[in-house]
């Protein structure tokens, strides 16, 4: 690591990017990432789709988006290295310096800072001695405020390397970075038996799976609860009714084998106008 | 008690190895499939509108419709798009879900990539959940196996391949147009509509693009019939989903139920508040972008008519439940710190906008700033509400006119107090621990 403002930005918005950065991969390391790019182009119609894999690919190796990762991503999908920074920039799982062996995102939007995460961020920040997007001397944490992630009903909830840990405390969590630190193998509440490093999930992230989906729970036991109200209750879904199909000749009309174009037609009312209403994601 | 919990998604959640192709074939699964490749595709269309299914993304556009507003195919490709970037804070059911019974989900691409002459769908997943990332995976992995992906699928001549993608952390990537722009590569920016995706979507092509459990309800609404679904809910929000309780209450959780089921229901089956001698105080309908309700909307029914009646929006039935305890200016604060952070820049309102309500939140809380400071937020919101590239900035707006509203002596008091007058303990989950240790 170089000077003490590495992976800082200037007053005019450049990085402060260590010379390393830019060093040329070694030639077995880059005949690994061209082979890994290549599986991972061909999952998409057009390359350029294939980006976002690419940059976590890159951290896998790395642990960041290097400067090298960059021209990597640029050459292989035919882009100006202006472009993939572009992107690298936008989106918060891509880390900008190294990045420690574990990163323990406190979730400290509202539902969870409520429920204890604000509390947990200041006791675990402390014990660590570093805030935000900092690291640990030894490289082990890198510490993280994190945006909701999905699980409020476990609130407050910690992430380790995108893993859930569920109904958190600060003991809990600084028990947890102090296990990390130690190198100790430590289990999610939701997920693989152990947490695996950054650099591993990045390989995940990038498409490349590890085998380890059948590890850990389906479901922790808010998910079940109403499930279980359910049973308890003797409460289920209304009984399958046959189906009454409009025109009734169903099974005459499908594609015949061997035909796989695509066979659709517009089906709306002529009332249905498109763009009467955009359909937001949100 | 009127309404009662329907699983129908969240069945067999706790079988031990729930989230695998052997457990979802016990439970019907993939019977639905065998019965949509002996129908027409328009005929699948159809059945989808007449069960009433709407978008449980949160806007609740017609599913059926949105299908159906693909153009005449033109022999080039057309995609299906599976929006699985869940991150609209409070929402927690699709996560879950693809945790817990992710072949629900590969089932429903199937038949809906059937249904709209599809023969490469998308999941775009969330990239902070590497754990639901590995199920999808192993999920298509088990479904090529069987057969229910790939070439010629079961006979049918039908061709389907699925790519999971795993985005980065954006939540602006749940707009569905910054969602494909991400999964081109580029930046999650919203587009420009028209054209909408359904004319020139992924690569400009016609695509649908669905929330994860709009696509993971089709299985059961094909095999058990549109009139089964319809039959669910209210005569306009038909059908189930699930609601996703949090915070200040008893048992948070998962539930599954017909739309129409108030909170007062829901909270009865979740135990209450966590506290009896705390009385709920405001609550979200439908995650962080939908105006807080009070105790005043116990019985208001969570459909979408009801909800947008009484001032708000069903959205995804996040329910995040805040017992008078909690601050309600801190609440906000925090809420406008995200959608600051989260504001793609794309548009001036947005990205302006949000930064300036956050400069104006952050000193009332803590005590500093004016009465008139309220009328300047107002203001804002009144600038950006409408008037902003998507959605983003008018979720932005929501909890703090709509907390000006419900609580405007409360902001007041943190004036007068010179500070807040609230202690942030008493609202965790182990205030009660710290006190006695």
């Amino acid at each position: 690591m170089s000077g003490d403002n590495f992976g800082l930005q200037t007053a005019s918005g450049h990085l402060n990017v260590p010379v390393e950065s830019k060093e040329p991969y070694p030639a077995d390391v880059l005949a690994g990432l061209h082979e890994d790019a290549a599986q991972v182009v061909a999952k998409y119609p057009q390359k350029r789709s294939a980006l976002l894999p690419l940059l976590h690919l890159v951290q896998s190796v790395d642990g960041y988006v290097t400067g090298r990762g960059i021209d990597f991503c640029a050459e292989v999908l035919d882009l100006t290295t202006a472009e993939v920074s572009g992107v690298a920039t936008f989106y918060t799982q891509y880390k900008r310096h190294p990045n420690g062996e574990y990163t323990v995102g406190v979730c400290t939007n509202t539902l969870c800072a409520i429920m204890g995460g604000d509390q947990i961020w200041d006791e675990v920040s402390e014990h660590l001695g570093i805030g935000h997007d900092e690291t640990t001397a030894d490289g082990k944490i890198t510490l993280e405020r994190v945006e909701c992630n999905a699980a409020c009903d476990y609130a407050p909830v910690i992430m380790a390397n995108w893993e859930f840990f569920d109904n958190q405390t600060p003991d809990s969590t600084k028990q947890l970075v102090d296990d990390l630190r130690a190198g100790k193998d430590v289990a999610p509440t939701r997920g693989a038996a152990k947490v695996c490093s950054f650099k591993q999930v990045s390989r995940v992230l990038a498409g490349f799976h590890d085998g380890l989906a059948d590890e850990g729970v389906g479901a922790g036991p808010s998910s079940l609860e109403g499930l279980r109200v359910a049973k308890d209750r003797n409460w289920t879904a209304p009984g399958a009714k046959h189906a009454a199909p409009a025109d009734g000749d169903a099974g005459t009309a499908g594609l015949a084998p061997g035909r796989s174009s695509s066979t659709d037609t517009p089906s709306n009312a002529a009332d249905e106008q498109a763009g009467s209403k955009p359909a937001e994601g949100k | 008690m009127a309404t009662t919990l329907t699983p129908i998604l969240t069945k067999f959640w706790d079988d031990p190895q729930s989230w695998t192709l052997e457990t979802y074939e016990k439970n019907e699964g993939y019977q639905a499939l065998k019965k949509a490749l002996s129908m027409a595709p328009a005929d699948l269309v159809q059945m989808t509108k007449d069960s009433g299914l709407r978008g449980r993304g949160g806007a609740g556009f017609p599913t059926g419709m949105k299908w159906g507003f693909l153009p005449p195919p033109d022999g080039g490709p057309r995609y299906l798009v599976v929006n699985a970037d869940e991150s609209e804070p409070g929402t927690c059911k699709d996560i879950p879900l693809m945790m817990a019974a992710p072949q629900f989900l590969i089932e429903g691409c199937v038949i809906t990539s059937y249904a709209i002459g599809c023969n490469h769908a998308f999941i775009y997943l969330r990239g902070e959940v590497v754990h639901v990332y590995r199920r999808l995976l192993r999920a298509v992995e088990e479904a090529y196996a069987a057969g229910h992906l790939g070439k010629n699928i079961h006979g049918s001549g039908f061709d389907l391949d699925i790519t999971v993608h795993a985005g980065a952390g954006a939540y602006i990537c749940g707009e569905e147009t910054a969602l494909l722009d991400s999964l081109e590569g580029r930046r999650g920016q919203p587009r420009l509509k028209p054209p909408f995706p359904a004319v020139a979507g992924l690569y400009a092509r016609p695509t649908v693009v669905n929330n994860v459990e709009s696509i993971a309800s089709v299985p059961p609404i094909l095999l058990h019939g549109a009139d089964w679904f319809s039959d669910m809910g209210t005569a306009k929000s038909q059908g189930f989903g699930i609601f996703s309780l949090s915070g200040h209450v008893k048992r948070p959780g998962q539930y599954e139920a017909p739309l129409g089921i108030t909170l007062r229901e829901l909270l009865d089956m979740a135990g209450g508040m966590r506290d009896p001698n705390h009385k709920l105080k405001f609550w979200t309908p439908g995650g962080s972008s939908t105006p807080l309700f009070t105790d005043e909307h116990l019985d208001t029914p969570l459909d979408f008519e009801s909800v947008a009646a009484a001032g708000s929006m069903l959205g995804t039935r996040a329910l995040q439940i805040f017992d008078d305890t909690t601050c309600v200016v801190r609440a906000v604060d925090r809420w406008t710190d995200f959608y600051k952070h989260e504001s793609c820049g794309k548009c001036t309102p947005c990205r302006e906008g949000t930064w300036w309500l956050k400069q104006i939140l952050g000193r009332l809380e803590h005590g500093e700033g004016s009465e008139e400071d309220l009328d300047k937020l107002l203001d804002i919101c009144d600038n950006i509400l409408g008037r902003s590239f998507c959605a983003l900035g008018d979720g932005a707006t929501s909890p703090i006119t709509s907390s000006i509203q419900y609580f405007r002596e409360e902001y007041l008091a943190h004036l007068t107090n010179g500070g807040c007058p609230f202690d942030p303990r008493e609202s965790s989950l182990f205030a009660k621990e710290k006190a006695t240790a």
